[in-house]
């Protein structure tokens, strides 16, 4: 799954990507496209340290149960921008 | 009330205590208690197990409490804090030994998706175990 932000992976999204991830079962990988490392979704500091730039694309994957569910869920979420409604 | 682990924030600071603690609440939203507190009892730069011991009561419970510190005095001084209070409580507190601002932010997100109190001291401590 691929997409292009409109923002860097700063840190007020980094935390509402993680605090979404961890609603989920499955095991939620992240990474800047290209980048060789996967990093895990649900790690706040593993994920403000990502530093995405601007424009750039980031990748999901996920495994489990309710994978789908994830990544169709963070990747509305990165497409929106990160809006601030959260529930 | 919130069913998540609460997070203390103890400076020698109450400007940085507070500013760390509205980070938090900016950042992380309002799913996760957060007290804090800082200066000695003269209101002067330090920390007073008194208003320490305040802050943990203000928000503990059961599902436990992540304190945050600054330098020197406000650890030793939070663990005094944390001796003071009834075995119970004193269980399911943890001192982490992290940044304070970034520790505070890293611990509460891990807080808000409902971590135990033992993943939400490594999500704090992530950061510095480098």
């Amino acid at each position: 799954m691929k997409l292009v932000h409109a923002v860097g992976m700063h840190a007020r999204p980094a935390v509402k990507l993680t605090k979404l991830a961890k609603r989920f079962r499955a095991r939620i990988a992240v990474r800047v496209a290209g980048a060789e490392e996967w990093i895990d979704a649900k790690s706040v500091a593993k994920v403000m340290a990502m530093r995405a730039p601007c424009d750039s694309t980031i990748e999901f994957v996920a495994t489990g149960a309710d994978a789908q569910a994830a990544v169709g869920a963070l990747t509305a979420l990165v497409a929106a921008d990160f809006p601030d409604a959260d529930g | 009330m919130s069913g998540n682990v609460g997070i203390v924030i103890v400076s020698h600071s109450i400007d940085v205590a507070k500013g760390a603690a509205d980070m938090v609440r900016q950042m992380v939203g309002e799913d996760v208690q957060v007290a804090f507190c800082g200066g000695n009892a003269e209101g002067g730069l330090g920390t007073d197990v008194a208003l320490i011991l305040q802050a943990i009561n203000s928000i503990w419970s059961p599902k436990g409490v992540a304190v945050m510190v600054d330098l020197g005095g406000a650890e030793t001084n939070s663990e005094m804090a944390v001796e003071m209070l009834p075995a119970e409580k004193r269980g399911s507190i943890v001192i982490c030994n992290a940044p304070i601002v970034e520790g505070a932010v890293m611990a509460a997100a891990e807080a808000a998706g409902g971590g135990s109190l033992e993943r939400v001291r490594a999500a704090a401590e992530e950061l510095s175990a480098g």
